[in-house]
């Protein structure tokens, strides 16, 4: 059996960068299931990448290109056209199962990274009335049928849920000659960044609806045509506001959740918040030691720079990992948070700095976020004139400030007091 | 009048008043925000990123890219020139697909190569 000491489960952006950072001190092997890496980025070939990383506003394929490159530079096994099925956890060390074309092979490992994405929310996990005919896709699916393949899924098409991905979907189908006669939103914001609502939406005048979703799909075959209604704040239909809008394409963007299908199987403690795994700073499973785990599996990012920071936080870890007890100091959240990542602390590792990738449930204005420790002493301040769901937002702290406590709270204020 | 920025993902909203000629521009959290909003009233660009056909049975698509910001009343016309094109050689990131498309000043170029390197 082949030994390593860090395997990175997936060749997309987070894996990539997780693959680079731990090959600095760790004998490294990257598995990816498709034969290309880059994973979904391949497919994203509109720009906005990279404007952190890099200054520029590259394409999907083109920053996935730029990490390919120094990927290539480094000493790194690389397998492609292979997955991973199973994980198993030894005394010291993991076995990991891969099965590819010429069959099932088994390598050896001290710590491992998941960075395997995330996957949609589909038809199935939306209620929808009426049947299930063609011409029903996801955006992603969209997405790969459009850019990849070269074929449009429909000519008239309604877009359900207004993530980013939907929004980008809009616009493309819109160049590619599709009629996409709007976008329903059932919350009362738009999910997707405001970037995107004015250069997808507003630049051809596609018309979103807000606190509406599509209730019944008709056609036998094919989808001919979609009811909207209006909803109330509990997401109660309102009767009497229903629309018949004729399509032959429904385009579902209703989200993404990170694809933990691994993790499960080793048993790892999952956030009920992000649906992935509990960490600490360095980004290991807090009940699991040795997973690590970073980009979209961790939890939904909008910006892969962030995605390719998490991997190469994660891939560093991994590869200084030794077996060791940790004292963790648990964050807690406010109500007003959707999640934080990560969910603990632990003092004791290299970092000068703790990053906190935080979400606000709804959109505030002029608020302050507050980090208290277990004294109720207020360690860390910042104000902000508005937070959105859409944008997460990203803390950089000087580790020094959470010594000796056993908890640390972060709650969301009014950003007139002072302080 | 009030507009978003869209340089980046902050999406800063910004407030344009224009004083007997003189502009400002305030909400914008960097000169970004600035520059793209006197464009914006003047004379509003894009980019446009799309795929053009090829002849390589694995890779049916390649991406491409405007190289730069073309006007914004050009986009589907610069769209339909992108779609008369099948790349039937290999070709690289960045090569150029459409030398000064339409007269913009601006290439199509290639965002992924035809091969895998
Ligand atoms: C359809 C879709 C469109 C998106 N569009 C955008 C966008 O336009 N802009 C944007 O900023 N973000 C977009 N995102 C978010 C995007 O996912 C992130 O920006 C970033 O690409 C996530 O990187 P990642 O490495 O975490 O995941 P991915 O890019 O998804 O990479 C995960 C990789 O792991 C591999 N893998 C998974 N399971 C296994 C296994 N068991 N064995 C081996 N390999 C495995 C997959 O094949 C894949 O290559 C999109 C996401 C989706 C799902
Ligand atoms: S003004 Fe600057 S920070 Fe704000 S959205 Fe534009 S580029 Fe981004």
């Amino acid at each position: 059996m082949k030994k390593y000491d860090v395997i990175v489960v997936g060749g997309g952006p987070a894996g990539l960068a997780a693959a680079i950072s731990s090959s600095e001190n760790a004998k490294t092997l990257l598995i990816e299931r498709e034969h290309r890496l880059g994973g979904i980025l391949k497919q994203c070939i509109h720009d906005g990448f990279g404007i952190i990383k890099f200054g520029e506003k590259l394409s999907g394929p083109e920053y996935a290109e730029k990490y390919k490159d120094m990927v290539k530079e480094k000493n790194i096994d690389i397998i492609t056209d292979s997955f991973i099925t199973d994980i198993k956890k030894n005394d010291k060390t993991f076995s990991v199962t891969v099965v590819n074309s010429s069959g099932i092979s088994q390598y050896e490992t001290y710590s491992v990274v998941l960075a395997t994405g995330c996957r949609e929310r589909t038809a199935k996990q939306v209620f929808i009335n009426g049947e299930r005919p063609a011409g029903i896709y996801t955006a992603g699916t969209a997405q790969y049928f459009t850019n990849i393949l070269g074929y449009l899924p429909g000519k008239d098409c309604v877009i359900l849920g207004s993530g980013d991905i939907g929004l980008i979907m809009a616009r493309r189908l819109t160049l590619e000659g599709a009629n996409v006669k709007g976008v329903f939103e059932a919350k009362s914001e738009p999910s997707g960044l405001m970037r995107n609502i004015v250069q997808c939406l507003e630049d051809y005048d596609i018309p979103l609806e807000l606190s509406t979703t599509v209730s019944r799909v008709f056609g036998k075959e094919r989808v001919e045509a979609v009811e909207t209604v209006r909803v109330d704040k509990n997401m109660n239909y309102i009767p009497g506001t229903e629309k018949v809008v004729k399509a032959d394409t429904l385009i579902l963007s209703v989200g993404l959740i990170p694809e933990n299908e691994i993790a499960e199987k080793l048993g790892i403690s999952t956030d009920i918040k992000t649906k992935g795994p509990f960490v600490d700073n360095s980004l290991m499973s807090v009940n699991v030691p040795g997973i690590f785990c970073c980009g979209n599996a961790l939890h939904v990012n909008d910006l892969v720079d962030y995605v390719s920071e998490s991997g190469e936080t994660a891939g560093k870890n991994a590869a200084l990992y030794k077996n060791t007890n940790r004292k963790l100091t648990k964050i807690i959240i406010s109500d007003e948070f959707m999640y934080c990542v990560p969910q603990y602390i632990n003092y004791e590792t290299d970092e000068k700095n703790i990053i906190f990738y935080i979400r606000v449930k709804n959109n505030c204005n002029n608020v302050r976020i507050i980090i208290k420790n277990e004294r109720d002493e207020i360690v860390y301040s910042r104000k902000y004139i508005i937070m959105r769901p859409p944008e997460m937002e990203r803390l950089v702290i000087n580790k020094e400030l959470f010594k000796n406590t056993s908890f640390i709270n972060i709650s969301l204020e009014n950003g007139d007091d002072n302080i | 009048m009030n507009m978003y920025c869209i340089e980046c993902p902050n999406g800063c909203f910004m407030e344009i008043t224009d004083y007997e000629g003189k502009i400002t521009v305030t909400g914008n959290k960097c000169k970004k925000g600035y520059v793209y909003a006197l464009q914006e009233i003047t004379a509003p660009m894009r980019t446009v990123c799309s795929t053009v056909k090829t002849c390589f049975r694995n890779i049916p698509r390649l991406p491409v890219r405007t190289s730069g910001s073309i006007p914004k009343e050009k986009i589907f016309e610069v769209m339909n020139e992108i779609n008369k094109i099948t790349v039937s050689e290999n070709v690289s990131i960045g090569d150029i697909i459409i030398n000064n498309v339409l007269n913009t000043g601006v290439d199509i170029i290639a965002t992924s190569n035809t091969y895998e390197s």
